[in-house]
C-alpha cells in the first residue's frame, strides 16, 4: 500500500511543491519581492511590476498548463498536485497570472470542442484571465453588466484580475435570459483596459470594458460551465491563501523568538503564544480542507463541492486572523511600510473577498446541507 | 456526506469483514437502564458488569489490543485497531469501560515495563477483568503535574506510599492505579518514580466526588502507608516523569498506537454532539420565532461547527503524506484540543438555538433531545480540563511545535 496514495499526493506532486518551493525562493525572496511592489522607486501610477522573466521561467516549467487536459497539450495534473504548486506560490505572495490561468484553464475544461483554440493558446505559454464579474463581484447572468447581441460584446467587466498580465479573457455575458462564454484577445479591437486601485500591491486588477467587440461564443450555457469549474477555483485560492498566512505564522513566530521585551522574549508570554497557536490550528483547518477537496475532486466525489466551500470560507478567516495578528504581534515596526508583513496582509485581503467571502460560502454550503432558506 | 475511502491494506480488509461478521454474529442485548454516557461517569456495579462483560467477549474475539503482540494479549495485528474501532462504533456495540487501563497504562507497561509483568498485566486489561485508574493529580499537583508530593519511601524491596490523589476516575471498580510518586524531595522532575500501585491492598481510602453534571465517578484517594512490591515499579527510580510522559502522549491521542475505544454514533436519534445533530436540531428548535435554521445567523454558526469538524477527519487523512507536514508532531498534538473544544462549541450552540427550552434538564419530558445539551455543554469541560487543560495543550503546541520559548 503506498501511503502516499491516501489523498492522491504522490511523489511528482510533492517534487513539484518542492522545486515551486524552491525556484521561487531563490528567485522572489521577500526582499527582493518588496523592492520591487514596494520600494520607494516602485512606480506608484503605471502597471504594477512583476517580474515577468520569472513567470516565462515558470511557463517553460509547464506551471501555466498544469490544468489543462492532455488532450488540448496540458499536463493534467491532479487538483492535488496543483493546490500543493498554489500553496508555495502564496507562501512567495508571487505577483503573476498563474492562478487565473488555472481558473481559465478550468472553466475551459468544462466547455467542450469549442475551447479548443483557446486550450491551444493557453498550451503555446499565453496567459488569460475571468472577465466575469458584475461591479460587485458576483457572475449571475442577470447582474452582469456586460451583454452579447448581434454577435457583439458590450459592457464592463469588473474585478478582472492580473488586467494587464494576460493575452486573453474568458468572458461572460448576457446573452438572451442565460449566460454564455466568450474568448477575447486582450488586444482585440474595442477592449479596453480600465486598472483599478487596489489595496494588494502584488496583484494588477481593473476593468475590461467591451465596446462593439466581435466575438463568437464558446458555449451557451456558460452558468453551468463556471458553477462545474469553480469548486476547483476556489480551492487553488484558498491554498494559496493558506501558503501566505503560513509565512504570516512562521514570520510572527521568528520575531516573537528574538523580540526582547520585560527581559524575556515575547513569545514567551501567552498573550502572544496563544494567538500563534490558534492560528497555526486555522491554518491546518484550512490546508486539510484544500486537499480533502482537491482530492475529492480528483476522485469525482459527491462531496467535492461541498469541501471547496469549506475550503475557501475556511481560508478566509485564517487569512483575515492571519493578517491581523501578524501586525499586531510585530507592534510599531509592523505598521510601518517597511515591514514586508504588510505585502501579505494586502494580498490576503485581497484574496479574501475573491470569489466569495467566508459568509458567502458558509451561506452557499448551508444551502446544500440544511436546504433553502425560506423567502 | 459521502467521504473519498483511505486506502487500506489486505489485512486491514480483511478484518475489517472478520469484525462485521463477528458483531452481527454477536448482537448486545438491551443494556441496564440508566447506563451512563461513557465510562468516566460509571458508578453502579451492574453497569460495570454488562460492559466488563462485553469488554471481555470482544477482545475474545480479538477486537481490542489486537495490535499488540500475541504474548501480552493482542493480536499482533498491523494498524488494525481503528479498523476494530470503527466496526464497533458503527454497529453500537457497548463502550469500553477499562479507558484507563486501554489508553494509557497499556501503552505506558508496553514501553517501559519488564517482560515480567507486560505478561501479567497486559491480557486483563484487553479483556477487562481489570479496570485500571490514574493516580496523577493532587491537590496542588494539577497543571503543574511534577509537583506531585505523594512519597514513596523504600524498605527493602517494598516501597511505602503516602499521599493524597485527587480526581481519580474509577478508582472505585480499579484493581489497579498507574502511580506517579515522589522519591525524592531535593529536585522537582528527577525526583518522581512511576508505579503500578495494587487497590485492593491495605492503606488505600477511596472517597467520591461529585461532578457538575451531578454524577459522581471520580473520586479522591488516600494513601496510608500502602506498601508496593519493587517489581511494579517502571523503568528507574527517579524516571518518573519520562515513563509520564509516555502516559500523557497516549492520553492525548497524539501516538500512532490507536487505543481500543467505542465512539458513540449519532444512530439517527440525535443522541451524539455532532454538526449532523446541530442541524437536526435547528429543524426545530426555535430561539425566537422561526426555527433556528431558517435564521441566517445560525445556519452560519452551524457551518462553522460543520467545517471545523470536517476538517478533523481531513486531518487524519492528511496526516499520511509526509510532504505535507511541517513537523511531524503539529497535526497529532492539536487532537485532543480540537475534539474537547468542538464537542463544548458545539454543544453551547445548541444551547443558544433551542433558546427558553435549553434549561430543560435530563428527564423532563419536554427537554430537546432528551437534555442531551445541557449536559454535554457542563460535561465538556471535563474534556478541555482533564488530561491537561486548553490553555496547557496551546502551550505544548506554541513550545514543541512552533519553537516559541518555553513559560514553565
Ligand atoms: C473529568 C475529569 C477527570 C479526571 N480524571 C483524572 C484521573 O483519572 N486521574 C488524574 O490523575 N487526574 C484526573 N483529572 C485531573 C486533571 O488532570 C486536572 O484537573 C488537570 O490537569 C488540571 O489541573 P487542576 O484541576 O489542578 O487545575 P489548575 O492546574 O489549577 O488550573 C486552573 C486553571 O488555570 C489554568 N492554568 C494552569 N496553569 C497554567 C499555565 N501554565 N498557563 C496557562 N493557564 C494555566 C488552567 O488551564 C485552568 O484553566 C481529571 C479531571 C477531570 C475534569
Amino acid at each position: 500500500m503506498s501511503e502516499l496514495d491516501e489523498i492522491g499526493f504522490g511523489e511528482e506532486a510533492a517534487l513539484l511543491k518542492q522545486q515551486a518551493g524552491r525556484l521561487l525562493a531563490e528567485r522572489m525572496p521577500i526582499d527582493r519581492l518588496h523592492a520591487m511592489v514596494a520600494g520607494h522607486d516602485a512606480n506608484r501610477s503605471g502597471p504594477p511590476p512583476w517580474d515577468e522573466s520569472l513567470w516565462r521561467e515558470m511557463v517553460d516549467l509547464g506551471w501555466s498548463a498544469l490544468a489543462l487536459p492532455e488532450s488540448a497539450g496540458g499536463i493534467e495534473m491532479p487538483l492535488t498536485a496543483i493546490a500543493g504548486l498554489m500553496e508555495e506560490i502564496g507562501r512567495a505572495a508571487l505577483p503573476g497570472p498563474l492562478l487565473d490561468t488555472l481558473a481559465v484553464s478550468l472553466v475551459l475544461a468544462e466547455v467542450g470542442d469549442t475551447a479548443q483554440p483557446a486550450m491551444t493558446a493557453l498550451a503555446g505559454g499565453d496567459a488569460a484571465s475571468l472577465a466575469i464579474c458584475d461591479r460587485y463581484g458576483a457572475w449571475r447572468a442577470e447582474d452582469l453588466d456586460v451583454e452579447y447581441r448581434d454577435g457583439l460584446l458590450n459592457g464592463r467587466a469588473w474585478h478582472v484580475q492580473e488586467l494587464s498580465r494576460v493575452q486573453h479573457f474568458l468572458v461572460a455575458a448576457r446573452n438572451g435570459d442565460g449566460l454564455s462564454l466568450f474568448w477575447v484577445d486582450a488586444s482585440a479591437d474595442g477592449v479596453q483596459l480600465e486598472r483599478d486601485d487596489i489595496v494588494d500591491l502584488t496583484r494588477d486588477q481593473g476593468r475590461v470594458v467591451f465596446r462593439n467587440v466581435v466575438a463568437m461564443p464558446l458555449t451557451l450555457q456558460g452558468q453551468s460551465a463556471l458553477d462545474a469549474a469553480f469548486p476547483a477555483i476556489w480551492t487553488l485560492l484558498a491554498s494559496e491563501m493558506a501558503g501566505a498566512s503560513e509565512w504570516l505564522l512562521q514570520t510572527t513566530v521568528e520575531y516573537a523568538c528574538t523580540r526582547q521585551q520585560f527581559d524575556r522574549p515575547l513569545g514567551w508570554f501567552q498573550a502572544v503564544k496563544h494567538p500563534l497557536v490558534n492560528l497555526m490550528i486555522k491554518i491546518d483547518e484550512t490546508r486539510s480542507l484544500v486537499f480533502e477537496a482537491a482530492c475529492a475532486m480528483d476522485d469525482g466525489a459527491e462531496e467535492a463541492r461541498d469541501l471547496a466551500h469549506m475550503a475557501k470560507a475556511s481560508a478566509c478567516d485564517t487569512a483575515a486572523f492571519a493578517a491581523n495578528r501578524s501586525v499586531q504581534l510585530h507592534g510599531g515596526i509592523g505598521f510601518t511600510w517597511e515591514c514586508f508583513v504588510h505585502v501579505y496582509f494586502k494580498r490576503l485581503l485581497h484574496g479574501r473577498s475573491l470569489w466569495g467571502g467566508a459568509q458567502w460560502h458558509r451561506a452557499r454550503l448551508a444551502e446544500r446541507v440544511i436546504g433553502p432558506l425560506a423567502a | 456526506m459521502s467521504q473519498a475511502q483511505a486506502a487500506f491494506s489486505p489485512e486491514q480488509e480483511d478484518f475489517r469483514t472478520y469484525c462485521r461478521q463477528w458483531l452481527l454474529d454477536n448482537p448486545v442485548g438491551p443494556a441496564p437502564a440508566g447506563m451512563p454516557s461513557g465510562p468516566l461517569e460509571i458508578t453502579q456495579s451492574e453497569h460495570m458488569a454488562h460492559l466488563q462483560r462485553w469488554q471481555k467477549k470482544a477482545w475474545e474475539a480479538g477486537l481490542i489490543g489486537c495490535d499488540y503482540p500475541v504474548e501480552y494479549g493482542g493480536q499482533g495485528r498491523q494498524h488494525c485497531q481503528e479498523i476494530a474501532n470503527e466496526e464497533m462504533s458503527r454497529a453500537g456495540f457497548p463502550f469500553l469501560p477499562n479507558i484507563v487501563g486501554l489508553g494509557m497504562a497499556a501503552p505506558t507497561i508496553l514501553h517501559h515495563a519488564s517482560e515480567e509483568l507486560k505478561r501479567e498485566l497486559l491480557p486483563p486489561i484487553f479483556s477487562g477483568e481489570e479496570i485500571w485508574c490514574q493516580g496523577f493529580s493532587e491537590p496542588g499537583a494539577g497543571s503543574d503535574l511534577a509537583n506531585v508530593q505523594a512519597t514513596a519511601e523504600r524498605k527493602g524491596d517494598k516501597w511505602i506510599i503516602n499521599g493524597h490523589k485527587v480526581w481519580t476516575s474509577l478508582a472505585h471498580f480499579s484493581r489497579w492505579m498507574i502511580l506517579l510518586a515522589r522519591t525524592d524531595r531535593s529536585d522537582k522532575y528527577k525526583g518522581l518514580t512511576y508505579f503500578v500501585a495494587p487497590m485492593f491492598a491495605d492503606g488505600i481510602t477511596i472517597s467520591p466526588l461529585v461532578k457538575i453534571t451531578g454524577e459522581s465517578g471520580f473520586n479522591e484517594v488516600f494513601f496510608e502507608n500502602l506498601e508496593i512490591d519493587d517489581r511494579y515499579r517502571l523503568d528507574e527510580v527517579g524516571t518518573g516523569w519520562q515513563v509520564a510522559m509516555t502516559t500523557l502522549l497516549h492520553e492525548r491521542g497524539a501516538s500512532g498506537l490507536r487505543t481500543p475505544e467505542v465512539i458513540p454514533q449519532d444512530q439517527g436519534d440525535g443522541g451524539t454532539v455532532d454538526a449532523r445533530s446541530l442541524i437536526e436540531l435547528a429543524r426545530t428548535a426555535q430561539g425566537d420565532g422561526g426555527p433556528a435554521a431558517q435564521d441566517p445567523i445560525y445556519r452560519d454558526r452551524l457551518m462553522q461547527l460543520l467545517i471545523r469538524e470536517r476538517a478533523k477527519s481531513a486531518h487524519e487523512r492528511r496526516a499520511q503524506v509526509p510532504a505535507l507536514q511541517d513537523h511531524p508532531q503539529r497535526l497529532a498534538l492539536q487532537n485532543k484540543l480540537l475534539n474537547s473544544e468542538l464537542v463544548q462549541d458545539s454543544a453551547a450552540l445548541a444551547l443558544d438555538m433551542t433558546g427558553s427550552t435549553s434549561t430543560l434538564a435530563q428527564g423532563d419530558a419536554n427537554a430537546p433531545d432528551g437534555g442531551l445539551w445541557p449536559y454535554a455543554y457542563m460535561n465538556s469541560f471535563g474534556a478541555t480540563i482533564a488530561a491537561g487543560t486548553s490553555e496547557i495543550q496551546r502551550n505544548i503546541l506554541g513550545e514543541r511545535v512552533l519553537g516559541l520559548p518555553r513559560s514553565k
